[in-house]
């Protein structure tokens, strides 16, 4: 289904503002397929106006960003009405993402630890659980270029093996993945990339 | 992709599919029911004013769904996930549209039966009334899609957005209710052109509020 290219997102002396403040400046970085990169950086850095950023839902103060490939994207907001049951607000997904086999979602959906909960409206679940229910949502579609913005925030000791190996097995397939984190990341040939050290000149001095 | 989108729009606007959303209709019967009691059961009187207060209660009953239209998907990030997937906000907007028009204009008119037997109208009168109602209703959700929209991002939106719908909607208002009072269908026409007008420029009038919304 997916176009046998390599997935590609480049940026290139991105640099981004928030407000009148520059966060970072002179961002470049180049992944294909099974590339992963884990952005680290102190509260306030930028590290989620970056997957913005990248996800092109703003634009960079100066530099630019150029992706081939689906982009999936999942943050703090899993995007899924708190009025309706989890299934049936993951189901508005599917039919959206229709291009994707149906296979996956449920694949998804078991292995994230979800089938109890299809019948629970969306705003009973916990943090972690909706977190798992994004993460379902996303691996539900065909999209090689994953965008997480601190995916394992509020997840407990076991799903974050599972959260982890999920990434680890996209990267393997050839997706790339882009990691906004401050927990440890157990990926094969994870990357890593401080935003700190793009901060200008005299922000450095208070983030270090 | 987009009638899954209009079907999810629906679910969430629609009356009596869950939410309260009906309260625009029970709020529009209310003033039709409440307007005889606060000015005595005149029949000519009521026969006279009536229409104006039916399209002032249509107007007013545009405004309730408003806070809702489009600041929750906002915050759900329900807009950033349909644009990773390429749709555009403009063809979200359009959706939207519809299926906040569907969710009380149909209602209002067929709330607006009860509403001229409550009001004493006479035939012709409902039959402008009607029809006034049918090519206003558009333009009334198109001016509140774009309210909504500008204002989502506003601590205070909910209440601006009130504030807002009502200068905008004046000349519906002149023209659909100045139809009923002179008994003329043309007036009809300006309503019609002004909805039109409306509805064309509001997908993308509050397509670009969201993005913008974003850039913050």
């Amino acid at each position: 289904m997916q176009g046998s290219a390599s997935p590609k997102l480049t940026a290139n002396a991105v640099a981004c503002r928030r407000g009148d403040r520059l966060l970072f400046r002179g961002l470049s970085f180049e992944l294909s397929g099974g590339d992963a990169l884990h952005i680290t950086g102190a509260n306030g850095t930028g590290k989620t106006t970056l997957i913005r950023v990248l996800g092109g839902l703003t634009t960079p103060y100066a530099g630019d960003v150029t992706r081939e490939g689906m982009l999936g994207l999942l943050d703090e907001r899993p995007a899924l009405d708190p009025d309706l049951p989890l299934g049936k607000a993951l189901a508005f997904w599917t039919k959206i993402d229709s291009a994707a086999p149906g296979g996956d979602v449920s694949d998804a959906r078991r292995v994230l630890g979800l089938e109890p909960l299809l019948e629970v409206p969306v705003r009973y679940l916990s943090t972690g659980q909706r977190k798992r229910a994004g993460l379902a949502a996303l691996m539900g579609r065909d999209a090689k270029i994953w965008l997480l913005d601190e995916p394992l925030s509020g997840l407990d000791v076991a799903a974050i093996d599972q959260v982890t190996g999920l990434i680890a097995d996209h990267v393997a397939r050839g997706g790339i993945a882009l990691i906004a984190s401050h927990q440890v990341l157990a990926i094969e040939g994870l990357r890593t990339l401080e935003l700190g050290d793009y901060a200008p000149r005299q922000m450095a001095g208070d983030a270090a | 992709m987009i009638a899954a989108l209009l079907k999810r729009d629906l679910g969430k606007f629609f009356p009596f599919a869950g939410g309260g959303a009906a309260l625009p209709v029970v709020f529009f019967i209310a003033v039709a029911m409440l307007y005889p009691f606060a000015v005595g059961p005149d029949a000519n009187l009521l026969s006279r004013t009536g229409g104006g207060v039916v399209w002032i209660a249509a107007l007013l009953a545009a405004i309730l769904p408003l806070e809702k239209l489009v600041a929750q998907d906002i915050e759900l990030g329900t807009f950033d996930q349909l644009r990773l997937r390429g749709i555009t906000e403009e063809a979200m907007m359009a959706v939207r549209l519809v299926a906040h028009w569907l969710s009380f204009g149909p209602p209002l008119v067929l709330a607006a039966f009860p509403a001229a037997a409550l009001l004493n109208l006479d035939g012709p009168t409902l039959h402008l009334l009607l029809v006034g109602l049918l090519v206003g209703t558009p333009g009334l959700a198109a001016i509140g899609l774009m309210i909504a929209a500008l204002t989502a991002s506003l601590r205070a939106g909910a209440a601006l957005s009130g504030l807002l719908l009502v200068p905008l909607a004046l000349p519906i208002l002149i023209f659909g209710a100045g139809a009923l009072a002179r008994q003329d269908a043309a007036s009809l026409g300006f309503v019609a052109a002004i909805s039109l007008l409306l509805v064309a420029i509001a997908p993308f009038a509050a397509g670009a509020a969201i993005r913008a919304a974003r850039e913050v």
